[in-house]
């Protein structure tokens, strides 16, 4: 897609604009936490682990760690001078483990030492004695043990268990569907300074400065504007810095307070695996009661998660998982229950989508089941079962009760069916198999409805900050905070178009809890809508300002001054928009202002589960098309399409690196990242070594993907656009359909194949091994 | 300043600095580590820190720099390297560019920086001046941008925003534009410069407790060792460098094999190809791969382009993994390994180099000093990689097979595994079941059975012993059909895979 510049002339909203760092990254001079140029007397941190998933800490003797030279000082929970916590809500998780550890790998004491290899030689001489105690590591010792964090959640509409009573057709069903590690680029980073007083400055890769900064305050004993929290940018976050940024930074506050040195801590690989929380496992049971045409009557499907040790925001997972477990489909009697299970392991936490995926995959099992049972191809049955179009005079209402409104998946498959030639691809498809014994293909094509706003609705709110400088130049900040989506470049975008400058006059400043503040994390998805707004609400009252001050210096009305390309027309007179700057600043006219938004109508009830938690839905859909080799299980993506909307694109470029960004992660979630924790709790895959991510290989031969042309958000979102981060990873659940789709021409169509996720080449192998495919 | 010289073997002047070229100037190091990493010293000590830490162990590419060496020519001879595992000694006599040392002399970004810009190709940001350095390489190489190995020249890099295409495109779009002038003013007083340091004079440097010997001639590297027997051969560092890196190893002394002349060889003779110990995957395939495109695939699948840089042939047998890629290949091929204790050589059959897991037929003071591959067609040799992923990945099975056939009987058979059994292990079973049995895909299936009975492997993150058993026979099988004509392409590769594109 081409590049433009983004000039005042052609606006600088819906252009297809380069990140605004691209320059920095490519030539290295971009800065991440671990790039700061940091005093020579600088700290590096380390954490002592936990060795056993659970145990009682019977002694800690750390005399040794604390006596190896270099090192200058050792901290426990006793150090602590405020609350032993950093969990973003529910107080359980510990800062240092104290009289019991949790999981394995979790954080009991942390040396503060010279450099990290002194850290690391004198680590290992800590002495902890434990007394191991009974372990629960999997969704099913969890189940059969009851080991919940909470009691089941239940959503319900219709008559689900009647419903289901009164269908012709019945299945049952269950899928398995792994976690994920999050695999940012750059790793947990924090770096903290004592100021003057009890100021602390931390720099901190992370998606919640807000957060940061309460959490270092509580756990320092301060108030919270004793705590300024920096992010000027983040290697990759992808929800695993919305609260798994605290615990560091809390430990390099503590250090930088205690020691009076700056203090840094960069979790390395293998820590960062170990020391923080995935994306959740799940299983899925589900009941389906259906027709002969496909129609859906009832769905009973029960969630069973793993949450690891601590709630972390498995609460709000939990609850986004159960609203998106009808996909794009208005399924009117359904019963979803959520069994959210305590384990000793990760306290998984947010990762793209929020359980989202989890949700929509199991949905998309059950379609695909219900197809191959009646012999039809998935995509009618889908179709069948969608949500009633905008258009229509009745929409569908999902389980929670939000009356869907917006539906356009319909205007989407219908192009993407034709654009992908799915019909004629999958009738050609599924003769290759009838002629070909080890080598099978399968396409599917599969919708995503994505619900954007927090669930949670007071968390729908953002704020910014903006300085008109008097020579003309515009100082831009606001509450969000750039991970890669190119939120600053949006809004920069938004804010030039406002005064319709162009883009190199705005500046893009790094995010700050003493510029902004009481944010939300950035995550939802809802990064630009959010703060998107409220740059603009900044922008609108310095320029209201302006024009009032103008308009009565000419004597005429404010609404007859206008900004047009890069000037300000005043009547006869027209400016540049710097004099005219310079004018309203010798006529003492305030040039600086703060926005703020906050998201109408959604309203949720978080103990009835239901209302209307999402402002608008974001579609899209995937046509994927794969091929197995059944001797080795091994597996291609040949080729996608994709077709999504974004409503009216702030910025095509950036959407579309979400889109495919997106959708390979997704595709990776459900081939290649497999997570494996032996019996006693210990992460075996904590490296790029063991886990594997999608390599550069392993994208679509064939990669297609285009901007739902007709696009515009119903509702007044910013410019119309919708939101894009998160949708795009459950485009991924293509991949793993259309393997199944591959599968089911194992032995002519013997059994369903009940694919789990991660569907690697050994559960592939195994899969076609049970059907029972070619072997000796 | 004083050149100090420390007394080495014999007298000899061992030199106790470093010099190399940075980013254009020349560097003299001592006093430092031997164990120190090029990653930590370009970001603690010289403030470059654009080059990532994503890994520390070879696997994300985010560290990539590149290494400048002349070849006999005084041609430029360019790598992509992992600097997080490579050890600062390695530098010796060579050129070091990192991302900071690309732009042109009024800070104009280079092509393949524009490249990315122009197609969106970064998104955080983390992982680009890793790109940025494996396209610059292949662009320095004119080799690695057409569509067909795109792929490959960028599989040591992870990127976990953008799913790559719009880097595989800046990187495609890079094969029509032109090196600059100032670039190719640049590349001649790089030659030059690097012609100045050349010096075969042994290098010796140290922190007072972590050494790095670098010698330079063979005898020179028998006499070291042989004076410090417990000292840790350092070949290419792609295993080594984990040790410092991620397992916090203490390695008061290494002796580095990659600048003794004589190692740097491929040479053939009386029937064999030797690969000496400095001889890196990347050279070994230029040579070998033509002669047996089985194992070109194999290697293109081996690590990266950044590993295959550093990493040698024999250290992937000194090592004595189970789970190395090539000592299956290479056992196949009927290959000798030679060991050499100072004066002193022998030659084995590679496969009883290997006794049992963790143990090798090599004695104390004895180094591997060449590979003998006999050089004989082999039509009927392949190579099998299983793993997770396919590029940059471990195998979970790897098998490596030859077999002659004589008037539609199958007469000779060696078949053999990694990822099996605690060694590379020939499947003695099923070859002697292939062993005079006509030459048909009913004689793999039913000898592939034995693979039963040749192993009994083990469960580990890469695969179940389930999985490993299954896989290894319908390898045997697919091997079969591959031979005797109703091939199976293999989807590791991906232009074998573009026809069946619909
Ligand atoms: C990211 C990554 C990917 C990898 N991918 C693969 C892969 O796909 N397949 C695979 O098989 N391996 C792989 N490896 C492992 C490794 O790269 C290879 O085994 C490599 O060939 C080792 O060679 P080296 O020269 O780097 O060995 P070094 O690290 O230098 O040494 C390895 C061991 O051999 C000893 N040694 C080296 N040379 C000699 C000698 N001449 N005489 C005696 N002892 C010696 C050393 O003392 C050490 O014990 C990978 C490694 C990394 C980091
Ligand atoms: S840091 Fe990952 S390869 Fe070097
Ligand atoms: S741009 Fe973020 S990892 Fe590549």
């Amino acid at each position: 897609m081409k590049d433009t510049d983004g000039s005042a002339k052609e606006g600088t909203v819906h252009k297809a604009i380069r990140h605004d760092s691209a320059h920095k990254h490519v030539s290295g001079a971009a800065k991440y936490v671990d790039d700061i140029a940091v005093p020579p007397n600088t700290l590096q941190i380390l954490l002592g682990q936990s060795k056993f998933a659970h145990a009682k800490i019977l002694s800690m003797d750390l005399s040794q760690v604390e006596n190896f030279p270099g090192v200058i000082k050792v901290l426990t929970a006793a150090d602590i001078p405020g609350i032993n916590d950093c969990s973003p809500f529910a107080g359980d998780d510990p800062i240092f483990a104290e009289n019991v550890v949790s999981y394995l790998g979790q954080s009991v004491f942390a040396v503060v030492a010279e450099d990290i290899k002194i850290a690391r030689n004198a680590i290992e001489l800590a002495d902890i004695r434990y007394e191991e105690l009974p372990a629960v590591i999997t969704i099913d010792q969890a189940l059969e043990t009851g080991n919940v964090l909470g009691p089941p959640a239940v959503i319900e509409c219709g008559e689900a268990d009647q419903a289901l009573d009164k269908s012709k057709n019945k299945l049952e069903g269950k899928i398995i569907l792994g976690g994920q590690e999050h695999f940012y680029l750059e790793g947990q980073a924090a770096y903290a300074f004592a100021g003057e007083d009890t100021d602390i400055v931390v720099h901190c890769s992370t998606q919640h400065p807000t957060e940061i900064q309460h959490k270092v305050a509580m756990a320092l004993g301060l108030s919270n504007h004793d705590v300024t929290v920096i992010t000027r940018r983040m290697g990759g976050g992808f929800g695993g810095k919305e609260s798994q940024g605290n615990l560091p930074a809390i430990v390099a506050a503590l250090a930088a307070k205690l020691t009076g040195r700056p203090a840094k801590i960069i979790y390395d690989r293998d820590d960062d695996f170990i020391l923080t929380g995935k994306r959740h496992d799940f299983q899925i049971s589900y009941k389906v009661g259906f027709e002969d045409n496909g129609l859906i009557n009832s769905v009973i499907v029960d969630q069973a998660m793993r949450c690891g040790m601590s709630w972390d925001l498995s609460e709000a997972i939990a609850a986004r998982a159960m609203c998106h477990a009808e996909n794009s489909y208005f399924i009117k009697n359904m019963r979803i229950t959520s069994h959210r299970l305590k384990t000793n392991t990760q306290s998984n936490t947010a990762f793209r989508g929020f359980g989202g995926p989890q949700g929509i995959v199991g949905m998309e099992r059950v379609i695909d089941h219900v197809a191959y049972h009646l012999n039809i191809d998935p995509l009618l049955v889908r179709e069948r079962n969608f949500y009633p179009h905008k258009t229509s005079t009745e929409y569908g209402k999902t389980p929670y009760g939000q009356t869907v409104h917006d539906c356009v998946i319909q205007d989407i498959i219908s192009e993407l069916k034709k654009t992908s030639n799915y019909f004629e691809r999958r009738q050609s498809i599924e003769k290759f198999n009838k002629n070909n014994d080890f080598l099978k293909r399968g396409i599917a094509l599969t919708p995503v409805k994505f619900g954007i706003s927090f669930n949670a609705s007071f968390l729908n709110q953002a704020g910014a900050l903006l300085h008109v400088y008097n020579d003309g130049s515009v100082y831009l900040n606001h509450g969000g905070t750039e991970m890669g989506q190119g939120l600053n470049t949006k809004i920069a975008q938004i804010v030039a178009n406002e005064f319709k400058l162009p883009l190199n006059k705005i500046k893009i400043t790094a995010t700050s809890t003493g510029k902004v503040p009481n944010t939300s994390a950035t995550a939802a998805s809802s990064g630009s809508d959010l703060n998107g707004m409220a740059a603009k609400n900044a922008a609108e009252k310095i320029k209201s300002r302006m024009a009032e001050y103008l308009a009565a210096e000419a004597q005429i009305k404010p609404n007859e001054v206008s900004f047009e390309d890069g000037k300000v027309l005043v009547g006869a007179n027209d400016y540049n928009f710097s004099d005219a700057v310079k004018r309203c600043y010798m006529g003492r006219i305030s040039l600086s202002a703060t926005g703020f938004y906050s998201t109408p109508k959604v309203h949720w009830n978080p103990k009835t589960l239901k209302g209307r938690p999402f402002y608008y839905f974001a579609y899209g859909a995937a046509c994927s098309e794969v091929v197995v080799d059944l001797l080795t299980g091994e597996n291609r993506i040949l080729r996608t399409d994709i077709l999504h909307d974004v409503g009216k694109s702030l910025n095509p470029a950036i959407d579309i690196g979400q889109i495919e960004g997106g959708y390979v992660q997704g595709a990776g979630w459900l081939t290649t990242e497999e997570l494996v924790w032996d019996d006693r709790g210990r992460l075996l895959t904590h490296a790029p070594s063991t886990y594997k991510i999608p390599a550069c290989s392993d994208r679509p031969l064939d990669f297609r993907v285009k901007l739902f042309s007709e696009g515009e958000n119903c509702e007044e979102t910013i410019h119309r656009s919708k939101a894009v981060g998160e949708p795009p990873l459950m485009l991924g659940t293509s991949v793993l359909m259309a393997l199944s789709h591959a599968l089911q021409a194992v032995n002519a169509r013997k059994a369903y194949p009940n694919l789990n996720a991660p569907a690697t080449p050994e559960r592939l192998l195994m899969q076609s091994l049970q059907l029972g495919g070619p072997s000796v | 300043m004083v050149t100090q010289l420390i007394v080495g073997v014999e007298g000899a002047d061992v030199r106790n600095y470093l010099t190399f070229i940075l980013n254009g100037k020349t560097q003299r190091v001592d006093n430092i580590a031997g164990d120190m990493t090029l990653l930590k010293w370009l970001r603690d000590q010289k403030s470059l820190v654009g080059s990532k830490e994503g890994c520390a162990e070879g696997d994300c590419g985010a560290c990539t720099v590149a290494i400048v060496k002349t070849d006999d020519s005084g041609n430029l001879i360019w790598r992509s390297v992992n600097a997080c595992i490579v050890f600062m000694g390695m530098l010796e006599g060579c050129a070091v560019i990192t991302v900071e040392g690309l732009n042109g002399p009024d800070g104009e970004l280079h092509p393949c920086q524009k490249a990315l810009i122009d197609f969106h190709g970064s998104q955080c940001g983390f992982c680009t001046p890793g790109f940025v350095m494996s396209l610059f390489t292949a662009w320095s190489n004119k080799h690695g941008l057409m569509a067909e190995d795109i792929d490959d020249t960028l599989a040591g890099n992870l990127c976990r925003c953008t799913g790559y295409r719009p880097i595989v495109e800046a990187g495609l779009s890079l094969k029509n534009s032109k090196q600059p002038q100032w670039e190719l003013d640049r590349n001649e007083i790089l030659k030059k410069e690097l012609l100045e340091i050349n010096s075969s004079e042994p290098v010796e440097i140290t922190d007072g407790k972590n050494s790095f010997s670098i010698p330079t001639n063979h005898e020179d590297f028998s006499k070291t060792y042989a004076d410090q027997p417990s000292a840790t051969i350092v070949s290419g560092a792609t295993d080594i460098g984990l040790w410092v890196t991620k397992q916090n190893r203490d390695l008061p002394n290494m002796i580095w094999t990659g600048r003794v002349k004589e190692f740097n060889k491929i040479d053939e003779q009386d029937d064999f190809i030797i690969i000496r110990p400095a001889v890196t995957h990347q050279e070994a395939m230029a040579k070998l791969g033509n002669k047996w495109p089985t194992i070109k695939a194999l290697w293109k699948r081996f690590g990266s382009v950044q590993v295959r840089n550093s990493g040698t042939v024999c250290g992937n047998l000194a090592n004595g993994s189970p789970i190395g890629d090539l000592p299956p290949a290479l056992i196949a091929l009927e290959s000798l390994i030679e060991l050499t204790n100072k004066n002193k050589k022998r030659k084995l059959p590679l496969e009883e180099f290997f006794i049992e897991y963790g143990r090798q037929d090599r004695h104390a003071g004895e180094y591997v000093s060449g590979i003998f591959v006999p050089n004989k067609p082999g039509d009927n040799f392949r190579c099998y990689k299983l793993s997770k992923r396919f590029d940059q990945d471990i195998s979970a099975v790897m098998m490596g097979a030859n077999l002659i056939v004589e008037k539609t009987k199958i007469t000779m058979a060696k078949i053999c595994f990694g990822g099996m059994a605690g060694t590379p292990k020939r499947a003695t079973e099923v070859e002697k079941a292939l062993l005079g049995q006509p030459f048909e895909p009913q004689s793999f299936i039913k000898a592939s059975k034995n693979i039963n009975k040749d192993f009994d492997p083990l469960t580990d993150v890469r695969g179940s012993a389930d999985y490993r058993r299954k896989a290894a026979q319908n390898l045997v099988m697919k091997y079969g059909y591959e031979l005797t004509g109703s091939f199976v392409p293999n989807l590791a590769d991906r232009n074998q895979v573009e026809n069946l594109v619909s």
